[in-house]
């Protein structure tokens, strides 16, 4: 199997956000553990160095993505950017000291919700998850979770009362989950929330989460804020988890949860050899 | 409503006045701010309203606040029927005393907030400098609250919370958003501890983002021995 740095340099990781006020002309950030510069020119062109390097660069999704590899895959598609009436929400870059593998399952755990975000996206006593379906889509490459319920008390900015709630799940690379959700406001549509992960190191991630809603009441401000709320609470748990890595061997569990999404999502990333941030072998690393 | 608030979520600074507000049970309009990512608080519509390109912004009528030691003053001057928040004995040692630490609110600001900015969004700074300034700060109100406690005085100016205890709360008790620096974890500041307490137990007391009510407090802070959180 190929080494977990090789296969990660395949991806594309993002790096910014298309119209950033406050970018510097020169933008230094780090991408699996590198060092490197992102360049935007006087007529607004893009380049990515990492010392003498060039790197590939692309937007999408209102961000820049960078890859390492010169023939990366190609990037995810969301089919739904597609649709005009949608309100497209970048949500800025939040840094979290954890592997960014921990970040994208941590989005995918729905059982955290109401201990976490309690009163916006759980509460108690509905911590149930009824049961659910997860698949690996062969022909994509991705992890799929279906009709996945939950009882939220506010699943967005617009909603103005508690609803069930149903979830879509996909991952479709190592290190991006979106989800789609229901509209608290209309029934033949879903929201769709991601989160798009830069691996700075093993150790470390910056998280962008995009949003594409129908939501013709809430000003941007609100949506983000909404967002940025719900993601520090996740940050304060991501910080305190312990091993940093997320750990992969099925063995070193000890199942506490409803979380069969998780699961399935080491599993995959198991079966395609994509292990930068997770843990292996447990014994080196030890606890803070 | 009273007035208004122009407000970020995950500021200490307009927690401050989020927070004050809710003690003393007064309604406001409150306009979110998109702070990060797209610096609306430079804008020119919001430079407009206010020139200091800060958060938060309290309007009332003409008045326009940019400064939270100002608005924590007003809303006392204001509202606050018990004259106590604002000391209003005419003693001026005692609102001298309010007035020092409401001054060491602004470094606070300047040094864990600051920090904090730069741990969460990797705002430019000098990281080790600003991190050495917000654990002397920490000391140095960990020395002044140990001996407020020789004399049975739980806050900072007195047997009584006053504006510089809010002035003073969220960066010191956000300190853990920083980092695992050492010098940053209330662990080591067991006065700053009993304070953080007396402050989530005054009524209308609510949390923000890193700042839990005391019912939230996750397991790893009311016990520190317990750092491990369930795998699976
Ligand atoms: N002196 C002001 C400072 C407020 C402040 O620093 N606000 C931060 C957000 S918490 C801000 O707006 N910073 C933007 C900047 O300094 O450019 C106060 O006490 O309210
Ligand atoms: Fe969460």
């Amino acid at each position: 199997m190929m080494n977990p740095v090789e296969r990660a340099k395949q991806d594309w990781y993002p790096i910014g956000i298309v119209s950033d006020p406050r970018r510097p002309k020169r933008y230094a950030t780090r991408v699996l553990g590198k060092d490197i510069v992102l360049e935007t020119k006087e007529e607004g062109s893009l380049s990515v160095s990492c010392g003498d390097e060039s790197w590939e660069i692309t937007e999408a999704y209102d961000h820049i993505w960078t890859s390492p590899s010169q023939n990366p895959k190609p990037l995810f598609s969301i089919p739904e950017e597609n649709e005009r009436d949608r309100r497209f929400v970048p949500c800025g870059v939040v840094h979290v000291r954890c592997s960014p593998l921990r970040a994208v399952e941590n989005f995918l755990d729905i059982a955290h919700f109401p201990f976490v975000h309690t009163d916006v996206l759980g509460s108690e006593p509905h911590t149930e998850v009824a049961p659910y379906k997860v698949n690996i889509d062969e022909t994509k490459d991705e992890v799929i979770a279906t009709k996945v319920k939950f009882f939220q008390p506010q699943a967005a900015k617009s909603a103005n009362e508690g609803i069930v709630t149903e979830y879509i799940y996909r991952v479709p690379a190592p290190m991006t989950a979106i989800l789609y959700k229901t509209c608290p406001n209309r029934d033949d549509v879903l929201d769709i929330i991601s989160l798009f992960v830069q691996p700075i190191d093993e150790d470390n991630c910056a998280v962008w989460p995009w949003m594409a809603l129908y939501d013709d009441e809430s000003s941007m401000a609100d949506m983000v804020e909404f967002q940025q709320l719900i993601f520090l609470q996740d940050r304060n748990i991501l910080e305190n988890q312990i091993p940093k890595r997320l750990p992969i061997d099925p063995k070193m569990e000890i199942p506490t949860r409803a979380d069969l999404t998780s699961v399935a999502y080491r599993r995959w990333l198991k079966k395609s050899g994509a292990l930068y941030g997770a843990l292996i072998q447990p014994a080196e690393q030890s606890a803070e | 409503m009273e007035f208004t608030l122009y407000d970020y979520a995950l500021s200490g600074n307009c927690y401050k006045v989020r927070l004050f507000a809710s003690i003393l049970g007064v309604n406001y309009e409150k306009i979110s701010v998109e702070f990060h990512p797209a610096a609306e608080h430079k804008s020119e519509t919001m430079l407009q309203i206010s020139p200091a390109g800060t958060l938060p912004i309290l309007t009332v009528g003409e008045m326009v606040l940019s400064e939270t030691q100002a608005m924590l003053f007003w809303m006392a001057k204001t509202y606050d029927r018990s004259g106590a928040w604002w000391p209003n004995n005419y003693d001026p040692m005692a609102q001298a005393m309010v007035l020092q630490w409401l001054g060491f609110s602004g470094d606070l600001t300047a040094t864990i907030g600051q920090a904090r900015l730069n741990s969460l969004f990797q705002t430019p700074i000098d990281r080790a400098k600003v991190v050495k300034c917000s654990v002397t700060a920490l000391r140095r109100l960990e020395a002044h609250l140990t001996e407020q406690s020789f004399e049975q005085k739980k806050f900072i100016t007195g047997v009584f919370p006053t504006i510089a205890d809010l002035a003073c709360f969220p960066y010191v008790a956000l300190s853990g958003d920083v980092g695992t620096d050492p010098g940053l974890e209330h662990d080591s500041y067991p006065a700053i501890r009993n304070w953080i307490y007396e402050i989530k137990s005054l009524p209308g007391f609510i949390p923000m983002p890193g700042i839990f009510e005391m019912h939230q407090l996750k397991d790893h802070e009311a016990d520190p021995t317990i750092r491990q959180v369930p795998e699976g």
